[in-house]
């Protein structure tokens, strides 16, 4: 038995499927318990009956030493006394709690009439990362193959772009705001500076990977330059280079948050500042899961695309 | 093995004799002159081939040996274009080579099938680069598919071929270009000795039945008899020609001859000029093992009462 079979055993289908569901259900199992077991952790007390502690009212949280000491002392007095439950705090909200809120989100009406419904928001958001995506991969993609195949290119362009590269995009918000004004203009900005610099870099260096044997043996089969670069450098690069755009595309999504912030508040940041600002956590934690459901599934649809893209890469896993 | 009486690897019965007579009138198809390759190195100049003249004919079958470091590789790479040369000539036809080209053909070693590519298209790369349409270059690929019996994995691709096969749509891909000289370098030593066998087969099958000239590189000195009319025997730092063998095993050839005394007594021939008796790795004076007995004494594997 080889090396890597062993280290890398396949698995069958079905272990696979098992494995992907448990890795989001023992986060989800850990959260849950946590939530609904009490004293797991639980440092809060929610005042079911004030008693006569005179601060105290329904509903109302409190750390669970102050409440047993109001307590005690409310019992010394031999006046009524208060009655708790133990809860988590309110930046913690349960699963059920942010479940309910994921689906309220969505039906509740905007409070003022300027405002936008919560699917008008992440549309706004996916307009952004789209478009800052789409515009960094139109320069990005030619120059990075270039940069790999010829050295003159990446001679010319490597070290400034290595340089540029370091530079934090949110430190060009001002400047994309005094350049491209409040709305969606400098946020997609943010977006394809944080991704630009990085993709050109590494597709050059994927195209510098392709195995100098096909391109001798193109050679050796009557290719020139250009019919080298399109029939072989792209090609043969292909399905690495799709790899790089989805675990970019990723990235710029991190992005979004900082971009989002920049100008005028919009998409599902505003959202989650606005909820975040009336101590709606639940609806906080809600958002946050719906870009990681947008991202995740659009990266499936991804894989699955490319599965129909390089039919010939079947045999291995485009992970 | 007892050393047996063999004939000289020089005696050639009649019927080998008048085929070599035939063949040296043959027009010339690659000519070798002074040819001589330097790689540079920041510390000394290495030279890999030094002052090489060669001549192969139409149709001819040539096998290169030599020892490791003979510039085998570098040989088959500057005849392909794919490395300049420091000096001297390689004109094919008569014509000076000038970067590759589809007119000398080449299988690699390593599989180099394009594997975005179904074997048809993988064939019809050079046709449709050289300006074919697409009907005729599709048309022209099958037929060489066929020739090296893969007409059934023609849409198939390169990662559901065993190895033997990709080989075989290497040689049909590099075929298809017409091109006046094949350059095989070691094509069959990543395959399996059974394999290989086969291969050995299938490839005098597609020489006999097509007009083209094969260099074919291999350190498989059985392969070399089997397959060559003349083997180019090389030797090492710097290559130069050590002796041209002009094989006495009469064609066609089939796997019996590999025990006639004209096949034992080349063997023997290039087996002398590539280790000679006396010899040491020039490349590492004093490696040898140091055997130490590990086991009881009296346990001994070679006597078994």
């Amino acid at each position: 038995m080889s090396a890597s079979s062993i280290l890398r055993r396949k698995l069958k289908q079905y272990q696979n499927f098992i494995l992907a569901t448990l890795s989001f259900i023992i986060p989800l199992t850990v959260w849950s318990i946590v939530s609904y077991v009490p004293y797991v952790w639980h440092p809060k007390v929610e005042i079911t009956v004030p008693g006569d502690v005179s601060y105290f009212s329904e509903g109302l949280l409190v750390d669970r030493e102050i409440f047993e000491r109001e307590k005690a002392n409310v019992l010394a007095e031999g006046k009524a006394i208060p009655e708790g439950l133990p809860a988590n705090p309110i930046y913690f909200p349960a699963p059920d709690e942010v479940a309910s809120a994921f689906y309220t989100a969505f039906v509740t009406e905007p409070t003022r009439r300027n405002e936008k419904w919560l699917h008008e928001s992440l549309w706004d958001s996916i307009k952004v990362i789209f478009w800052g995506f789409v515009i960094s991969s139109i320069f990005g993609v030619p120059l990075g193959v270039l940069m790999g195949t010829y050295r003159i290119f990446s001679k010319l362009n490597e070290p400034f772009i290595e340089f540029f590269r370091y530079l934090p995009a949110p430190a060009f918000g001002a400047l994309a705001v005094a350049i491209l004004g409040i709305h969606q203009g400098p946020k997609i900005a943010i977006i394809f500076i944080g991704t630009f610099f990085q993709q050109v870099l590494v597709i050059a260096n994927t195209t510098r990977k392709l195995d100098p044997m096909l391109v001798e043996a193109a050679l050796t089969l009557g290719a020139k330059r250009t019919s080298l670069l399109f029939k072989v450098v792209l090609p043969g690069i292909s399905t690495n280079l799709f790899r790089d755009l989805r675990i970019l595309l990723g990235w710029a999504w991190t992005y979004l948050i900082v971009a989002e912030l920049i100008g005028s508040s919009s998409g599902i940041t505003w959202f989650i500042t606005q909820q975040a600002r009336y101590k709606n956590f639940d609806n906080v934690y809600a958002a946050i899961m719906m870009i990681g459901i947008i991202g995740l599934s659009s990266d499936i649809i991804l894989r699955l695309i490319g599965k129909h893209l390089f039919p010939w890469e079947q045999h291995k896993s485009l992970s | 093995m007892n050393k047996l009486d063999l004939p000289s690897y020089l005696d050639q019965s009649d019927e080998v004799k008048a085929r070599f007579d035939k063949l040296k009138q043959r027009p010339v198809i690659l000519n070798i002159k002074n040819l001589t390759k330097i790689f540079e190195t920041p510390t000394d100049d290495v030279v890999a081939l030094k002052a090489l003249n060669f001549k192969t004919y139409r149709r001819e079958f040539v096998c290169v040996i030599g020892p490791s470091g003979c510039g085998k590789s570098t040989l088959i790479r500057t005849l392909a274009g794919l490395e300049t040369k420091t000096s001297g000539q390689v004109l094919l036809d008569g014509n000076e080579i000038d970067g590759p080209g589809p007119d000398r053909g080449m299988v690699f070693q390593g599989y180099t099938l394009f594997p975005w590519l179904s074997v048809k298209r993988n064939v019809m790369f050079g046709l449709e680069i050289a300006g074919h349409g697409k009907g005729p270059a599709e048309e022209d690929a099958l037929q060489w598919i066929d020739l090296v019996g893969l007409d059934k994995f023609a849409d198939a691709y390169p990662h559901q071929l065993s190895g033997g096969m990709k080989q075989r749509v290497a040689i049909a891909r590099a075929l298809a270009n017409k091109p006046r000289i094949l350059l095989m370098d070691e094509p069959f030593g990543a395959l399996d000795s059974q394999t290989r066998a086969k291969m050995q087969s299938y490839l005098l099958d597609i020489w006999r039945n097509i007009d083209v000239t094969i260099l074919f590189i291999t350190h498989d000195l059985d392969e070399a008899v089997y397959l060559a009319d003349r083997v180019l025997v090389l030797k090492a730092n710097p290559g130069e020609v050590q002796e041209i063998v002009e094989v006495p095993v009469p064609r066609p050839r089939n796997p019996e001859q590999f025990l006639s005394p004209e096949f034992l007594a080349t063997k023997a021939r290039l087996e002398e000029l590539i280790h000679p008796a006396d010899s040491e790795d020039p490349e590492l004076p004093g490696d040898h093992m140091n055997m130490m007995n590990m086991v009881p004494v009296d346990d001994d594997v070679d006597h078994v009462e």
